[in-house]
């Protein structure tokens, strides 16, 4: 279990970077945080009042400290445009994205590692080429333009997506009992299958427009370490073992071509989390890069910098996640030290 | 004469962007039972092309132009894809250069002989794990029962080699291919995964094909030996005859160049030249421009099989 | 022999692959609109008229009118310039200060390197998108900060390949000469070692062009940066969103499509560069 503690430990330079640099981000850049807070009818002595209110008139160092005393306390601050504190609006709209981000991720690993799988074994045919086609066409597209694509032509003119208004259409629907604050989830436990099945429909063009760009990287990589893997002198010896063609693919190259595909994993968690923001602003989803937009667009300081920190903790623990995963797999990982 | 492996005439040309690659033409060779038969020949000249193409492993770019592999009673060359997959592992077992990389690097190694085992051996599944620790115990890897469980990293490459051995022999198979088993292990590991191979080979009676570029190694440890030049097999005799009458001018330059211990580096020479290059258009005899002995008939086709003696045959128009 | 070699992959990579070709085609046309786009436009790309509001595609207006009776064609050619100035810059700002900081981090080593790598990596575990938004906010919401905040976020790309090529060039015989010649390290570096490592870093350069313009316009999707009149893509697309439930698609597709072409053009010119350079990649 030793690994798993030193994989923790690793992050905690991570995690300190990050602090730093959502203190800074709002601290020490030109930007006067006071001005925002006081809001546009101010004038420079309520400018200082709110100044001295908020610790901007001490010292940057302090101003850390006490940035750093807040944060274990759980406080981010308030938030100018809803009036609550900002950790209780993310955590209220926090499963929403994590619902949106499991489902897109779900897809793209669906059809992406057969794809590549596909294709790799298969090299040069059709098949092969039209994987490559599809991926580096995939790449090149914008979540939001995918987004709005996808409700043009599935809402619009075939009419088979419900109107995108966001998580449930809430005239028809009333959200399940909040438990875990994914309506899919939530309706499961209360066991309404009418619920479930009209925020799964709601799901499905937002998680296909998000999935779509994380598709390429990993259908990408699957063919590449595929390739590899079956290229190998162990895929070589399987064969000499007269071992079946499955075992062959599943056992030998597919575990060994999953050693990669989890390491890119990572740069795939960032895409989806960053296009995360775009994807909730175009279907009205009300998660928290929805949130942040207004926030950012109101300079909403407080908001943006709580947002900004929460998504690079979720990324710093994504990673952790797959990195443990990629343990699993590896022994060689494992027994290093 | 009906050996367990048979070869005639095979000839084999890859196909490649660049040309056909003529990597085999008109190889002939046979295997009795239990016979270690050696394969020797520069790198380069063919002898892996030839041991995948026995076990039907050859790149997909590979193409039998002619001849037939026989094994035992099954035409390798006609026979499906699942019969010869039926066969592998099972009567005819393979075992390679870089045992590293040879093995599965996240399977444990029992686990990766018990592939072998479930699919070939008529072994039930709470029986596997003790066939397996046998098959690692036959090998003489010592504490068989902790080894089952090591990956192929925590293994040295002897070790590993001998655990590459063990899944060749966990279904006794009538023939084994080893391709240089033991290049690139240090001199003492190779020595015991030799001693090894023979062994094993003699109690089972079972059939060796040895690989190897080492006309040193292949004189101690085969009865018979190939010698193979571009592609074609130039000679063929039993150990003694090769070593001490070679009749073929590559052998005996092969022999020169070959350390034993009573020669000095001084009165080692190298072979002259280099391997044709198999693309362009071949003389009838791929040797002949490397040559001292050339004459005139050497560009005469077909280029004969001459016997010298019992057992001992050359490719040669002027042999030694 | 290398001058061959060089042209047989010139010749693979141009002549076989046609795709490159085409692509290259293509930014040269998007590339003439970025830069005469006003002169090559029908119409003023901010001109209003009121009775041509949100007119389907036609022989005037090929790409039809907004809701504001604006040329969409116009407004979409001469939106290049922005979008593709915009990562343009941020990509030459990452490129030049990338291989100053990786090669600095890899020629000296030691603390230099360490608390170059801990920034990158810093800069790194922000998913990159979020962090971008994130420095826009602080910073202000400029073009200039969308620029700057594209080009931090690229930053550790060219920082860390950098560093690992000067760090191998480092050891190299002919740099050992010149360090142990009593030469300085910045001369060192500019003669012998940065020369070598310009090429791959300007593969690295284009495969990162598309990416640069998806950021930016993304961010200006949201509403960052970019003003409304302005005409950029990014902005276009979301302008039209909102027409989208009646079905006027002409206001979103045309910018949209402009987009896409323009990312999969650099993104096949960085495959094709790429093969160039190194044809054992070809994948
Ligand atoms: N897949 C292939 N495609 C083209 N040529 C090949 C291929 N495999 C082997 N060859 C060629 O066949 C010849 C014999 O190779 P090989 O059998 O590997 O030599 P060795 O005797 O060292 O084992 C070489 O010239 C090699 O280049
Ligand atoms: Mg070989």
């Amino acid at each position: 279990m030793s690994f798993v503690w030193r994989r923790l430990l690793g992050t905690v330079p991570s995690l300190i970077g990050v602090v730093v640099v959502t203190f800074l981000l709002s601290h020490a850049l030109p930007g006067d945080p006071a001005a925002y807070f006081a809001g546009p009818a101010a004038n420079a002595t309520s400018i200082a009042q709110i100044r001295a209110k908020l610790g901007l008139d001490r010292s940057l160092p302090v101003q850390f400290l006490q940035y750093i005393v807040d944060l274990v306390h759980g406080n981010l601050g308030n938030s100018l445009t809803t009036g609550q504190p900002v950790l209780t609006d993310l955590i209220q709209r926090l499963p929403a994205s994590i619902e949106l981000t499991f489902f897109a991720l779900a897809f793209a690993v669906v059809i992406a590692i057969p794809m590549g799988v596909w294709a790799a074994t298969r090299p040069d045919s059709l098949a092969d080429h039209f994987c490559r086609a599809t991926v580096s066409v995939a790449a090149a597209f914008p979540t939001f333009f995918v987004g709005l694509l996808l409700v043009y032509v599935f809402y619009f003119l075939l009419g088979v997506a419900p109107e995108p208004v966001g998580r449930l259409n809430e005239i028809l629907y009333t959200p399940p009992a909040r438990v875990t604050g994914m309506y899919t989830v939530d309706s499961l436990i209360s066991g309404d299958w009418q619920t479930f099945l009209a925020s799964l429909a709601q799901l499905v063009l937002p998680a296909i427009s998000l999935g779509l760009f994380a598709l390429a990287p990993i259908a990408r990589i699957t063919r590449a370490s595929m390739l590899q893997a079956l290229g190998s002198d162990f895929t070589r010896t399987a064969r000499a073992g007269g071992l079946p063609r499955s075992k062959i693919l599943v056992t030998y190259a597919f575990r060994n071509a999953l050693l990669p595909v989890s390491n890119v994993l990572g740069m795939v968690f960032s895409f989806l989390l960053g296009s995360n923001v775009l994807i909730e602003q175009v279907y009205g989803w009300q998660g928290i890069g929805a949130y942040a937009v207004t926030a950012v667009l109101a300079s909403d300081y407080a908001a943006v910098q709580g947002f900004v920190l929460m998504m690079a903790v979720l990324y710093v623990l994504l990673n952790l996640l797959v990195d443990l995963l990629g343990t699993m797999i590896d022994p060689r990982v494992r027994f290093e030290s | 004469m009906t050996g367990q492996l048979q070869i005639d005439r095979l000839s084999l040309v890859f196909r490649t962007r660049h040309g056909a690659v003529r990597a085999l033409e008109d190889v002939s060779l046979s295997i009795e039972r239990g016979e270690i038969l050696g394969v020797v020949g520069e790198s380069g000249s063919g002898k892996s092309v030839l041991a995948y193409a026995v076990i039907g492993l050859q790149d997909p770019a590979a193409e039998v132009l002619g001849g037939r592999i026989l094994f035992g009673g099954l035409d390798m060359l006609a026979a499906s894809e699942q019969a010869r997959a039926d066969v592998r592992g099972r009567e005819l077992a393979m075992i390679f250069q870089s045992p590293r990389t040879a093995l599965n690097p996240i399977r444990k190694v029992g686990r990766q002989i018990e592939d072998i085992l479930r699919q070939h051996a008529n072994v039930s599944s709470g029986e596997l794990r003790r066939h397996a620790i046998n098959a690692l115990a036959r090998v003489r890897i010592p504490d068989p029962e902790r080894r089952y469980h090591a990956y192929p990293f925590e293994l040295s490459g002897g070790m590993c080699q001998r655990v590459m051995i063990a899944m060749a022999l966990a279904c006794s198979p009538f023939l084994l291919i080893a391709d240089e088993p033991t290049t690139g292990l240090d001199v003492t590991t190779q020595a015991v995964i030799m001693d090894l191979i023979r062994d094993l080979s003699r109690s089972a009676r079972m059939s060796t094909l040895l690989i190897t570029h080492d006309l040193g190694l292949a004189g101690e440890y085969c009865d018979r030996i190939a010698v193979m030049h571009a592609g074609h097999v130039v000679e063929v005799a039993s150990v003694e005859k090769l070593l001490d009458h070679p009749a073929h001018p590559y052998t005996q330059q092969l022999l020169g160049a070959t350390p034993t211990p009573q020669s000095t580096i001084e009165g080692l020479t190298a072979i002259p030249g280099q391997l044709p290059d198999l693309r362009h258009d071949l003389p009838a005899c791929r040797f002949s421009a490397r040559c001292a002995r050339r004459v005139a008939a050497c560009e005469e086709r077909p280029l004969p099989w001459v016997s010298i003696g019992p057992d001992h045959l050359v490719r040669c128009q002027v042999p030694l | 022999m290398r001058a061959a070699a060089l042209a047989r992959n010139v010749g693979h990579a141009f002549g076989e692959n046609r795709l490159t070709l085409a692509a290259v085609a293509i930014l040269i046309v998007l590339l003439t609109c970025a830069g005469f786009g006003h002169a090559l436009a029908p119409y003023d790309p901010l001109t209003t008229d009121g009775a041509a509001k949100l007119l389907p595609p036609n022989a005037a207006h090929p790409f039809g009118t907004d809701a504001l009776g604006r040329d969409i064609l116009s407004r979409v050619i001469v939106a290049a310039r922005l979008d593709i100035g915009m990562a343009i810059s941020a990509v030459l700002l990452s490129f030049a200060a990338g291989l100053a900081l990786g090669a600095a981090a890899g020629y000296f080593g030691g603390w230099t390197d360490r608390i170059i790598g801990r920034l990158m990596d810093t800069i790194m575990a922000f998913p990159l998108f979020v962090l971008a938004m994130g420095i826009v906010a602080a910073l202000g919401n400029s073009v200039l900060n969308i620029i700057l905040a594209t080009m931090i976020i690229n930053l550790p790309f060219y920082c860390r390949f950098a560093r690992g090529e000067v760090n191998v060039r480092r050891e190299l015989g002919y740099v050992e000469a010149a360090r142990m010649g009593g030469n300085r390290a910045v001369p060192v570096l500019i003669r012998h070692i940065i020369p070598n490592i310009l090429p791959p870093m300007m593969v690295q350069a284009s495969l990162n062009m598309g990416w640069a313009i998806l950021n930016a316009a993304g961010l200006s999707f949201i509403g960052l940066g970019v003003r409304p009149p302005t005409p950029e893509w990014g902005i276009m697309v979301s302008e039209g969103a909102s027409y989208i439930i009646s079905g006027e698609w002409w206001t979103f597709v045309f910018p949209g499509a402009a987009l896409v072409l323009a990312v999969f053009c650099f993104n096949l010119l960085g495959d094709g560069l790429r093969d160039l350079l190194d044809p054992r990649r070809r994948i």
